[in-house]
């Protein structure tokens, strides 16, 4: 009897053995002990914050796992879907890559917990101050910076022997060069827009909002800025599409080769590197054209900084792993693979990431100096008002618009009426 | 009949109908109940603590800006353009459909394929074929324009977009009507030495009325609440702008509850408008055909 139900019973154990075994991965060994932290980013093409996630993810030593949740690309549907799941207090939201001009809304709607002094004076060490800048609000830190970005003056060597100091420089250059001496920009009715103006404010000594967070507009500077756009919407040198121009627009226009300057982030480096060769050979870069000579131009920084969802399960685990992501490791991840250039300033000298920035001295130089958009809760409402204001630039009014501009800017404040 | 059975028949006819009106009420009356409340509010959803009564401040608010005046004369301008079009077409596709004598089937299914399409995907092939640069709508016409860069070409475009995907629509409720047309009286006029356009415009057109009327008013109610299709091509720059992408701004941007709500409720009653100045219509339209 023993010896006929032994085989049985060998068989009976092999089997639950190897059942078990193919039921493990999925429930014992991941799940309830390994917290899981949602990232909710943007779909990073390269997988490089993927990677940077996995590697701080190990390094906890099974304190956490981070699960990326993708969204889309553009900025303001980031910001849509993140605040409709916020206003609902979604608990599912543990690390937010939040855009550079979220920080103010996020922190004054308590939807994301501020950094404890101790660990934001390690977020801060070594950061370009503008970067840290983007992520302070009212003298506290919301979030680590992570990637930062902003826009470089690319032009044609084989056309231009110089690049222009400014912008009547440039124009009168594009103009002089007849058809190929196009510059393209951003003129569709979007953040982009916001994005030029505040840099040809900024540049102009100007600023949006004061100090208190009131309608500033120095009626000199807005001027200067209007008249500025008005000359390049109504030059020859200016696209035909730039009503309806955003940055890959330009971007896809400059590698066709028919243009000669272009402003634009330092995406369109590696991209003119692999669609245009011919077009990348004679591709220079330099400092965003000032406003007026001897005033060096200053920039909107954008870019990337981590913070952590005020509904958070985890919100310890979250802030451990968005202080690891954010580190050097992560941003030079972010900088070799996704073409991220980094908010630690000492990465500008790392071999690698000048490999991938061969102009990484401007870049530092221009983020040293990089202007910050309108920091208010209600910034969405503020760029909606520049942004219709201002659309299309060939039809602004220096002076009629200033006074509008104003107008719309103020009611934006105020949460009153439609923009 | 007596009145007393259509009493307790109309009691009963109501009683099967409560589950319809309430599910109706559930799913829309609340909405649109909440909706005017929150109206009254100055309200943003990122500040609740915040939020204070403000009488009908907001719809001042909203009916003083260019802004809405200027979206709602763009809602109209796409709304009466791509209902002209789409009636004109639709009435040559009902036709064509009621007149055809082989593959009946494969034609009146072909018809319906734009409807079938989903309005975002519509919307952006017919932006990708207005295209400057990948289009190929410029190089067929000899053109170089720049389409959804400007006020006018961009309507063109965006009410050629809804005529595609929605004449299917307007042409099967055609087509219900032309088949109610009794071949008797058509048979009747040819008799009489009616030719073809007397026996349409006679005979056709007026028995067709009330078919026609509907599709007009589902079409002018669906058409005014335009969204996608200009979401896709314009995102409402150059001056194309609807009532229901003010909404939105209002609402999912900029998340101000009360603002928006008060452009949802000024929707609303838009459209109670227009339904109302049809069904005004069908009541004279009726009259007159029991008259005669």
């Amino acid at each position: 009897m023993r010896g006929k139900k032994q085989p049985k019973s060998l068989l009976y154990r092999w089997t639950v053995a190897a059942l078990a075994a193919n039921l493990l991965p999925g429930c014992s060994v991941d799940a309830p002990e390994t917290p899981v932290l949602r990232w909710y980013v943007f779909d990073e093409p390269s997988g490089a914050f993927a990677e940077a996630s996995r590697r701080c993810a190990e390094a906890s030593d099974g304190a956490y796992r981070v699960e990326l949740r993708p969204l889309p690309a553009d900025a303001d549907q980031q910001r849509e879907q993140l605040v409709r799941r916020l206003a609902a207090r979604d608990d599912d939201i543990d690390i937010i890559g939040m855009d550079v001009i979220w920080t103010a809304e996020l922190a004054e709607a308590r939807w994301i917990l501020p950094w404890p002094e101790d660990q934001a004076e390690a977020a801060r060490e070594g950061r370009i101050p503008a970067a840290v800048a983007s992520a302070t609000y009212q003298g506290r830190l919301w979030a680590a910076p992570f990637t930062t970005n902003t826009q470089l003056l690319w032009y044609r060597t084989d056309r231009v022997s110089r690049p222009p100091q400014t912008w009547d420089d440039m124009i009168d250059m594009a103009e002089s060069l007849g058809e190929e001496g196009t510059i393209q920009a951003q003129g569709a009715r979007y953040e982009g827009l916001t994005v030029f103006f505040v840099s040809l404010l900024a540049s102009a000594g100007g600023s949006v909002l004061d100090e208190a967070g009131a309608a500033a507009l120095q009626p000199g500077p807005v001027r200067e800025a209007l008249r500025l756009m008005r000359r390049l919407a109504g030059s020859p040198a200016s696209d035909r599409g730039l009503a309806s121009a955003r940055e890959d627009q330009a971007r896809l226009a400059f590698e066709s080769g028919g243009s000669s300057f272009m402003l634009n982030y330092t995406y369109v480096w590696p991209s003119a590197r692999s669609n245009a060769p011919a077009v990348a050979e004679h591709m220079g870069w330099a400092r965003w054209p000032a406003v007026e000579a001897g005033r060096p131009s200053r920039v909107t920084i954008g870019g990337i900084n981590l913070g952590v969802g005020a509904f958070s399960r985890h919100p310890d685990l979250a802030l451990r792993a968005a202080a690891c992501i954010a580190s050097r490791d992560g941003q030079r991840l972010a900088a070799e693979r996704g073409g991220l250039p980094p908010t630690t300033a000492a990465l500008y000298d790392d071999r690698q990431v000048r490999a991938t920035f061969p102009f990484a001295d401007l870049l530092r130089e221009t983020l040293n100096d990089a202007a910050q958009r309108p920091k208010t809760p209600l910034y969405n409402d503020v760029s909606l008002a520049i942004s219709r204001t201002l659309h299309p630039l060939a039809e602004i009014d220096p002076d009629g618009d200033a006074e509008r501009l104003r107008q719309a800017v103020g009611r934006a404040l105020r949460s009153e009426g439609l923009l | 009949m007596s009145p007393r059975r259509d009493a307790s028949e109309e009691r009963f006819g109501w009683l099967l109908c409560t589950p319809a009106v309430l599910a109706m009420l559930l799913v829309t009356a609340y909405p649109i109940l909440y909706a005017l409340w929150l109206s009254l509010f100055r309200y943003d959803l990122r500040f609740p603590d915040q939020r204070e009564y403000v009488g009908l401040a907001n719809y001042a608010s909203v009916l003083t800006s260019g802004v809405w005046w200027e979206s709602l004369a763009n809602t109209l301008i796409i709304t009466v353009a791509s209902v002209a079009i789409e009636l004109v077409l639709g009435m040559l596709l009902a036709l064509v459909m009621h007149r055809v004598l082989f593959l009946r089937r494969t034609v009146r299914a072909s018809v319906l394929v734009p409807y079938a399409i989903i309005t975002v995907v519509a919307a952006l092939a017919w932006k990708f074929a207005f295209d400057p640069v990948t289009g190929f709508v410029n190089p067929w016409l000899g053109l170089e324009q720049a389409w959804l860069t400007e006020r006018w070409s961009a309507f063109l475009v965006i009410i050629l977009t809804e005529v595609w995907k929605t004449t299917p629509f307007m042409a099967l409720l055609l087509l219900a009507g032309l088949t109610l047309v009794p071949q008797d009286l058509l048979d009747a006029a040819r008799v009489d030495g009616a030719n073809a356009a007397q026996r349409f415009f006679r005979v056709t057109l007026p028995l067709m009325r009330s078919a026609i009327l509907v599709a007009l008013l589902f079409r002018t109610l669906d058409a005014f609440r335009i969204f996608d299709t200009v979401f896709v091509q314009t995102r409402g720059a150059q001056g194309t702008e609807t009532v229901s992408i003010v909404g939105y701004h209002a609402l999912v941007t900029r998340l101000n509850l009360g603002l928006g709500s008060a452009v949802s409720v000024l929707i609303f009653i838009c459209v109670i408008a227009i339904a109302a100045l049809f069904v005004k219509g069908f009541r004279v339209s009726f009259a007159a055909g029991e008259e005669s």
